[in-house]
């Protein structure tokens, strides 16, 4: 065997081969069957898409690092469970583009914070945390509330989602700057439009209490506010097996 | 600098540096309304300065002939100073954010001076700017002295140093201007990645072209680790980095993956990064650096090929263990845990290998800071490979993951292993290349360890307290069967611990500044005497020996 390397070690581009082969194989071997393997994402017809006020928010979660101090992936052990609610199921984040599971809670896990509080409580918490929790470490974002939301390539957004997978349909993306204004101005003409596209359980409110204006904390607000909430596939599923797995 | 290349290639880098302010321009105008406009300036901008530098000594008379029997080390020099800069920067930054835990109002209402903005700055400045360059530096020095042969031209050195460099700047800068992929250690958006790309075949080449005009018959063991960090760091950013840009004249773009197969491919290359970024790449710093400081050959060649294959075959298949529990396929988890703890068979390996090479020279260790860097930074590799495939374990993971653990688990590796093999290798690699006997202050040499040191312990054993109380205060339930503490409770007993960190964090940083003062004071000294007596040209006496191992 020894043998065998003193030669490899004497052949530049049989070494390179030899690398790429030999790291290739653990990664393809564990990867590639996720794709495969019908099992590996659950059915769940109700899955909703996220609107583009939702995309929006997204965006904003993730410009701001939110993932480097918030989880969300509820693990399927017993005090996971207990103190975030049911677990996370794949399912709730095929549409997730990338993924924000995260890998550290400096803050707790946000899987299902949607509907946990009012938005009133969310824009006084993101304008400064020690308002509402006085012991928090979480920087506060109180210029959300003053910037206006860019709306203009919201369907660039939509579109380029729909290219790596995730079904919105020619409807939505032509209408998605006007959805989010729609979703952000309950009393405008373009509120129903959100509705009748992206269901009837979608938050249509004015989320940082200005009915007036769209800005980034509308966007951020609704994206947390739906978090948890886009199927009812993991509440059923905690209900039929009794609690957690061990 | 300039004077270095031939007049065809100044002309090549002109034509490169025309290329890229083209692109630049392009991005700025598509960008127009976007913050890529941003970036594209700053590409443009960056390539018109050195094209005025490039025309600046366009005229300068020829290298001559005589360059052939000399290496080429100046990319090297220029590399390692901008990894001791990059040094002070990420690790600044570091204990900056460290602060920011204690005292949160120091954001000042300010966006990019946010947690969540500052802490990729702080994690890409130091793996890839500081690592990355200290890597391409080294590499460069190594390839050619255990080749013995010069690196084949002079401009693709310079190309691969400045553009990755170019790469570091995007990706800093994106991050406090708000873009990112949020996938982490591969947050710069698809226009940077693009660009790492085009970087790293080029590197690629430069390997290459030097080891097929090798006067070695075998390619020694440092370079097997080089390349196999070179060519893995390149499958594992193409694949995780695969996504669609929303228009080209956007910064932003959606990963090609979703959901669970993003998890495992993000983790997959995630947990890979620390293996063939910060560990392959080192140890070929190490299984050089090490036997020429000690002045002993490798102990084991036999030890030394079963680790470099045990560790190219079994990390790829660890990532996994970061998504212990979640909605991931069981069999994925189980799989990435068994690797895992297999793991610790080569990494020990390699550890082993290098302390066994020191028998016999301990003397130096005690007298020669240098040495005692190297040395330490193999206990600590051996110490964290340890305690990560300890953790990959499901039940442990249950209570370390999502805490303070895991951070002290990576800084013991990165503060200890890599940052300690990297400065311990600077320092040889310093007073070599500029022709000195020594450092300039081997004090400072010594005062850097001693901080060094003393910063990482209070940095681990602070993390672990935190991480371990906040993994039990999570799980710990009360008599009438509910959870005993919330989260905020758990929060509070974290501070003494976080400022434990980040002062642990600042002597290490302390110590990056002196380094960075101890490298440059040396250059100083070195350009003063070669002022007073100009160089013969020499042939290096290290290209006649044979190197460590042989
Ligand atoms: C420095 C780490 C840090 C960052 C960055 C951070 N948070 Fe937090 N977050 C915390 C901590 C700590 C708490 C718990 C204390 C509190 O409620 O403020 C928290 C709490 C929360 C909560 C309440 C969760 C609950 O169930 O009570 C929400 C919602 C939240 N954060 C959203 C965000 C968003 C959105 C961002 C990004 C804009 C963000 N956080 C960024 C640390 C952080």
């Amino acid at each position: 065997m020894f043998g065998i390397h003193q030669k490899l070690e004497r052949n530049a581009i049989g070494f390179v081969i030899a690398i790429i082969v030999v790291s290739s194989i653990g990664g393809f071997m564990e990867i590639a069957p996720l794709f495969t393997i019908h099992e590996t994402v659950e059915e769940a017809p109700d899955m909703r898409l996220y609107t583009p006020l939702e995309v929006a928010g997204r965006n904003i979660y993730i410009r701001e690092g939110c993932y480097a101090c918030h989880s969300q992936m509820i693990r399927t052990l017993r005090d996971d469970v207990e103190r975030y609610g049911p677990y996370s199921l794949a399912v709730e984040s095929k549409y997730d583009h990338p993924m924000l599971w995260g890998s550290k809670r400096t803050g707790p896990d946000l899987a299902r914070v949607g509907g946990k509080y009012s938005d009133a409580w969310h824009v006084a918490h993101l304008i400064n945390p020690r308002d509402v929790v006085p012991e928090s470490i979480m920087p506060g974002y109180r210029w959300l509330a003053e910037t206006p939301l860019k709306v203009d390539d919201l369907s660039l957004h939509l579109a380029a989602q729909r290219k790596v997978g995730v079904p919105y349909t020619d409807e939505m993306i032509a209408n998605a700057a006007a959805d989010a204004y729609g979703q952000a101005m309950p009393d405008s003409p373009f509120a129903a439009g959100v509705t009748a596209r992206y269901g009837d359980a979608t938050n249509v409110r004015a989320f940082d209490g200005q009915p007036d204006r769209l800005t980034e904390m509308d966007a951020l607000v609704a994206y947390l506010q739906v978090l948890g909430r886009l199927t009812d596939a993991p509440y059923q599923q905690t209900a039929s097996t009794e609690g957690a797995k061990p | 600098m300039i004077s270095e290349l031939t007049r065809g290639e100044r002309r090549l880098a002109l034509a490169v540096l025309t290329a890229v302010a083209i692109l630049g321009l392009a991005l700025a105008v598509a960008g127009r309304g976007d913050i890529l406009a941003v970036h594209g300036g700053l590409i443009m901008a960056s390539a018109v300065v050195l094209m005025f530098f490039v025309i600046s000594g366009y005229y300068a008379p020829e290298p001559g002939e005589e360059r052939f029997a000399q290496y080429y080390d100046t990319p090297t020099k220029a590399g390692v100073v901008l990894a001791m800069i990059w040094a002070v920067i990420g690790m600044g930054v570091g204990d900056w954010v460290a602060w920011l835990l204690v005292y949160p109002e120091m954001t000042f209402d300010a966006a990019w001076a946010s947690f969540g903005r500052l802490r990729p700055v702080h994690t890409s400045g130091v793996i890839f700017g500081f690592g990355g360059n200290a890597l391409i530096a080294t590499s460069f020095h190594v390839l050619q002295r255990t080749s013995r042969a010069r690196l084949p031209d002079q401009f693709s050195p310079w190309f691969v140093l400045i553009g990755y460099n170019l790469f570091c700047l995007l990706a800093a800068s994106g991050y406090l201007l708000g873009i990112t992929q949020s996938k982490e250690y591969a947050e710069p958006e698809w226009y940077a990645d693009l660009w790492l790309v085009v970087v790293w075949v080029v590197y690629f080449s430069i390997y290459l072209r030097t080891l097929m005009r090798r006067q070695e018959p075998h390619i020694y063991v440092a370079n097997w680790y080089y390349m196999a960090f070179i060519l893995v760091v390149a499958i594992l950013h193409i694949v995780n980095n695969l996504a669609v840009p929303i228009s080209f004249g956007s910064a932003k773009s959606y990963s090609a993956f979703a959901g669970v197969q993003d998890a495992m491919t993000q983790w997959w290359y995630g947990h890979n990064a620390v293996a063939f970024f910060l560990t392959a790449g080192f140890l070929g710093m190490m299984y050089y650096y090490l036997p020429k400081r000690a002045g002993r050959p490798v102990f084991s060649y036999r030890m030394g090929i079963l680790g470099f294959w045990g560790i190219t075959f079994m990390y790829m298949w660890a990532g996994s263990h970061h998504l212990h529990y979640t909605a991931l396929p069981q069999w994925v988890q189980t799989l990435g845990m068994t690797f895992s703890v297999m793991l610790i068979v080569p990494s020990w390996l390699a550890a082993a290998n290098a302390l066994l090479t020191l028998n016999g020279a301990w003397d130096k260790v005690r007298d020669d800071a240098t040495l005692r860097f190297m040395m330490l930074a193999v206990v600590f590799y051996g110490l964290s490979t340890f305690e990560g495939s300890f953790m990959s374990i499901r039940a442990v993971n249950s209570l370390s993951h999502y805490t303070d653990w895991t951070v002290g688990h990576v800084h013991a590796g990165a503060l200890g292993w890599v940052a300690l093999i990297t400065f311990g290798s600077i320092y040889a690699v310093v007073p070599w290349i500029w022709k000195q006997p020594s450092m300039y202050s081997n004090k400072l040499v010594e005062a850097h360890f001693w901080l060094s040191l003393a910063g990482t312990l209070i940095y681990v054993f602070a993390m672990w307290n935190s991480g371990i109380i906040q993994g039990l205060m999570w799980r710990t339930y009360s008599e009438g069967g509910t959870l005993a503490y919330s989260f905020i409770d758990s929060l509070v007993a974290m501070r003494p611990y976080y400022i434990a960190r980040a002062i642990g964090g600042g002597f290490f940083a302390v110590g990056a500044v002196i380094g960075l003062y101890n490298v440059w004071m040396t250059i100083r000294q070195a350009s003063a005497e070669r002022a007073e007596a100009p160089d013969a040209p020499v042939v290096p006496a290290l290209a006649r020996s044979l190197q460590a191992g042989e």
